[in-house]
């Protein structure tokens, strides 16, 4: 009993960080079909820069907005100056992001060294609940805070308000949104900011627990696509669903097939696809 | 056919990589080897990415399998050369028919996401099925194949003919099938799959075939490499080696087949030349890989062919179309 409330409250903190990636992730899917290897390098450099800023000044909600803001702005560097003219040409997606990835993978091991970083949380996150004889980190619960809220937010943004209705139809049919004057390039351009900037938060806030070292950007990447994969492109719940499942499966997977782990978050991935080949929530 | 000028190339390029090597130094030869087994991998992803129009993200995948094989099966239970091969190739022929049933469920980038993950479950396997891969370890002295050759093949020289050989043979299998009906059909496909099926093809089986194939020659690779390097380990089967096997093709020219070998070869070669010189080699393969898609998205074979229609030569690579 102990182990399964332990291992499921795992699952779902460990979810609740991908989503902070993947949600992002989803919809830039969703929006621009642009596979981008940069995510997880989004995630890193976000981690890295939170932690030289909670060096720098000792704040650790400073260290996030001070993450996500300059990755936000690299991402959308990148994104004007390279992607949006590769628009469809999924080949050149993959390889020009992959270019970026091996570069920040680099510029993170100049900068930052090879050694692994834990960023220090304050002492309100630090320590743990207890009820009864089951402890739960502090620091995991807000975790799974943190993403909820990010959640919400993104809900409402998508659902209630005119920029939401513009993403979403964007997503739908670009060519058709274009067509009604929704200026379609700002929007995507917007959209991967804020991709890249949930991914930072994620990572900044991933140092916290897992810590930030060289080579987490392609240790979390697969995830974040395998999240996306079950959940479908473009859609927040799917996003949701999906960071959950892939969450849980990976904790216990790992608990209990310890030499399986990967093949116990794979084969589902496998046949919910066999059964939906656009994930759970997608639309071809 | 290709025109005559580019046989006449593509027998000195032979001829050069069978009387050349005794005069290459041993380092160069390793490289040269190492060219050839990573070739067969570029050249095998061609047949997917260049002439079917699928581009894989997971072919490390197969490359791994058959070296895992031959790490297992040599290590543990001393097989020979040539049960060895066999087995890797067919297990990299099951696993790819089993991937394909699921990736070519998707088409796009879909499909680059889905082999993605597949490539994946293989690196886990490798990476935490420690009593089988001994995980992050990897498998050590593997033994070079012996072939009852009064050469041993644990010299630098015979293995490159070795190597070799594994790469014209491969070489030659993929052209036979790029030529045949079967792989123009690949290329109808490529161009436009609505025409194709509306004409009565099964494009869903000819893509399978394709991917299989594909997957097994990959297997093939991994054997060599094995027998190469004498060592496999999670890293020969991580995602960078799937993307970097998507540079090779993508920085030679797709559907070209040698052009993505020569590709191979380049990035092989870069890789080590450069890892001499400074510790930054991954920010220039970094630049590499973006400096292909922006100057040449067509590869190198494609800037080749443009600078033979410059000088009013034979223009162009030989554009196969779809026998309608």
């Amino acid at each position: 009993m102990e182990f399964w409330v332990i291992q499921t409250f795992n699952g779902v903190s460990y979810g609740a960080l991908l989503f902070l990636l993947a949600g992002g992730l989803s919809i830039i899917f969703g929006m621009m079909r642009i596979v981008n290897m940069t995510h997880g390098s989004y995630y890193l450099l976000g981690g890295y820069v939170g932690l030289t800023a909670i060096w720098r000044t000792g704040s650790f909600p400073l260290a996030i907005l001070l993450g996500a803001l300059a990755i936000a702005a690299i991402g959308l560097g990148e994104y004007n100056a390279f992607l949006k003219r590769l628009s469809g040409q999924e080949l050149g997606q993959v390889l020009t992001t992959m270019g970026f990835a091996l570069i920040f993978q680099d510029l993170g091991l100049v900068l930052w060294g090879g050694d692994p970083y834990t960023i220090p949380v304050p002492a309100v996150l630090s320590g743990s609940y207890q009820f009864g004889e089951l402890f739960f980190p502090i620091y995991r619960v807000f975790i799974v805070v943190v993403a909820a809220a990010v959640a919400v937010i993104l809900w409402l943004v998508l659902e209630r308000t005119r920029i939401g209705a513009m993403i979403r139809a964007t997503v739908d049919d670009a060519e058709m949104a274009r067509g009604v004057g929704i200026n379609v390039s700002s929007i995507s351009m917007a959209v991967f900011a804020l991709g890249a900037f949930l991914a930072a938060v994620g990572g900044v806030v991933a140092g916290g627990f897992v810590g930030v070292y060289p080579g987490a950007d392609f240790e979390i990447l697969p995830y974040a696509f395998v999240v996306v994969i079950v959940g479908g492109m473009g859609s927040l719940k799917g996003a949701l669903i999906g960071s959950l499942m892939v969450g849980l499966l990976d904790n216990f997977g790992k608990a209990l097939f310890p030499e399986l782990s990967y093949f116990t978050l794979f084969a589902p991935m496998a046949a919910i696809l066999a059964i939906r080949p656009t994930g759970l929530f997608g639309r071809a | 056919m290709p025109p005559r000028s580019r046989l006449i190339g593509l027998g000195a390029l032979l001829l050069l990589l069978v009387i050349s090597p005794p005069f290459l130094s041993s380092y160069l030869l390793t490289l040269l080897t190492q060219a050839l087994i990573y070739g067969i991998l570029a050249m095998s992803l061609d047949l997917l990415l260049g002439y079917t129009g699928l581009p894989s993200l997971g072919h490390a995948a197969y490359l791994g399998v058959g070296a895992y094989s031959v790490g297992v099966l040599t290590t543990r239970y001393g097989a020979g050369f040539w049960f060895t091969l066999a087995v890797g190739v067919l297990v990299a022929m099951v696993v790819a028919a089993v991937f394909g049933l699921v990736a070519l469920r998707a088409t796009g980038v879909y499909f680059l996401m889905i082999t993605l993950a597949l490539g994946m479950v293989i690196w886990g396997l490798a990476h935490r099925w420690v009593s089988m891969t001994q995980g992050d370890n990897g498998i050590s002295r593997i033994p070079r194949p012996d072939l009852g050759l009064p050469w041993s093949l644990a010299n630098p020289l015979p293995f490159y003919y070795f190597a070799l050989g594994g790469f014209l043979l491969a070489l030659w299998i993929l052209w036979v099938i790029v030529q045949s009906p079967f792989g123009q059909s690949l290329v109808g496909i490529r161009e436009s799959e609505s025409r194709m099926r509306t004409l009565g093809y099964d494009v869903w089986l000819h893509k399978y075939i394709g991917f299989v194939i594909a997957g097994t020659i990959g297997g093939l690779a991994g054997v060599l490499w094995a027998y190469y390097n004498g060592f496999v380990s999670p890293a020969d089967v991580e995602l960078a080696t799937s993307v970097e096997a998507l540079l090779m093709v993508a920085l030679g020219g797709r559907a070209t087949l040698l052009g993505p070998a020569v590709g191979a070869a380049a990035i092989v070669f870069l890789k080590n030349l450069v890892s001499v010189y400074t510790h930054r080699w991954l920010l220039i393969l970094g630049a590499v890989y973006i400096g292909t898609i922006v100057y040449a998205p067509e590869g190198i074979a494609g800037a080749v062919s443009e600078l033979q229609s410059k000088r009013g030569g034979r223009a162009g690579r030989p554009q196969a179309k779809a026998e309608a």
